[in-house]
């Protein structure tokens, strides 16, 4: 039962501990938030499978979706996706307008700059969750303003 | 549509399991990181203390707890409030030295290490360590210097999970001359 603080300031020391380890070159940005990303694709793929065993069989990928944005979302997030929207060609847009991770930091456009970096960790769990339901995905992040955050999962076909 | 009846889901348990999992990653990605065990026991025990300084405020202001007596005081604070607060155990506190500052907790289960198992080449590798860490940041904050380190671990092969904790002096208010 450990308190979502503990997991807050645990998530945070992780991101400052993959950013000094490297040196702050340009080019390793793109590695750090990669490396960030694969450590919550490990924890999504860990998560998702405690958090469905007792399911039913998803009827298709729009159900799978559903699955996330509301069961897995609240698990982790404490709450919903506020809204989803897709192409219905592989495209979903999950939109969630005060993303737990983003809400102690701030409430406009100050430190946009470093929204990546928070973000990174959870577009992996999202991914890995993904991909233990057998839908292979890109998940990427965009904020424009603290704390509403948008995540885009573009389904790669087998 | 009936799939709705069958998705309880316990979120405070998920909440945990969120936790040891993502302690998981990085514990793994400081075994690659470093050539030895030392190194990732000092780094765990790094980022505690980080955790540690910070966790101390949000303990303080959601427990309304005060300033504590003595060390034993200090003692029962951390087992049975700020331990089921943020980890849901209560340890139980034991061996105390006739001085009184010196004790033990006894960790029966320990949620950092539900899913653990350690391989044989890291025999040296302290899993829990960060929590020494938080104690000994958090205790720093009020002005308590305090060694803390993991004496027997289950993950070792031990029967319990011993935390031993030695009060080693107060930490003097560094006001500046002639204010009060």
């Amino acid at each position: 039962m450990a308190d979502e603080a503990l997991f807050q300031f645990l998530h945070y020391e992780l991101m400052q501990y993959i950013y000094k380890s490297a040196d702050s070159k340009e080019t390793e940005n793109g590695r750090n938030i990669t490396k960030l990303e694969n450590m919550g694709f490990r924890v999504g793929q860990g998560l998702i499978e405690r958090l469905t065993k007792d399911t039913a069989r998803f009827k298709d990928e729009l159900d799978t979706m559903k699955f996330i944005c509301k069961d897995f979302w609240t698990c982790v997030f404490k709450k919903q996706i506020d809204n989803l929207r897709t192409n219905h060609q592989g495209i979903y847009v999950l939109q969630d307008n005060k993303f737990r991770l983003l809400s102690q930091l701030s409430a406009g456009k100050q430190y946009l700059e470093h929204a990546p970096k928070y973000l990174a960790f959870s577009c992996g769990l999202v991914r890995g969750a993904l991909s233990n339901l057998g839908v292979k995905s890109i998940v990427t992040a965009e904020v424009s303003v603290m704390p509403a955050c948008k995540f885009q999962v573009m389904i790669q076909k087998m | 549509m009936s799939r709705q009846s069958n998705r309880t889901t316990d979120s405070k348990k998920m909440n945990s399991e969120l936790f040891t999992l993502t302690y998981g990653a990085l514990v793994t990605q400081l075994c690659k990181d470093y050539e030895n065990d030392e190194e990732v026991n000092k780094q765990l025990d790094k980022m505690g203390y980080n955790i540690g300084v910070r966790l101390i405020e949000d303990f303080l202001a959601r427990s309304s707890i005060g300033r504590c007596q003595d060390f034993r005081e200090t003692a029962d604070v951390i087992a049975k409030v700020a331990f089921k607060m943020y980890l849901g155990i209560t340890p139980s506190v034991t061996n105390w030295s006739p001085a009184g500052d010196e004790f033990s907790l006894i960790l029966e289960s320990n949620p950092l290490v539900d899913f653990v198992e350690l391989p044989d080449n890291h025999s040296t590798l302290i899993y829990s360590n960060l929590l020494c860490g938080i104690l000994r940041g958090a205790l720093e904050m009020v002005q308590m210097a305090v060694d803390v380190r993991f004496v027997q671990d289950t993950l070792r092969g031990d029967n319990v999970t011993e935390i031993r904790m030695k009060f080693i002096k107060r930490i003097e208010e560094n006001l500046p001359a002639g204010d009060e």
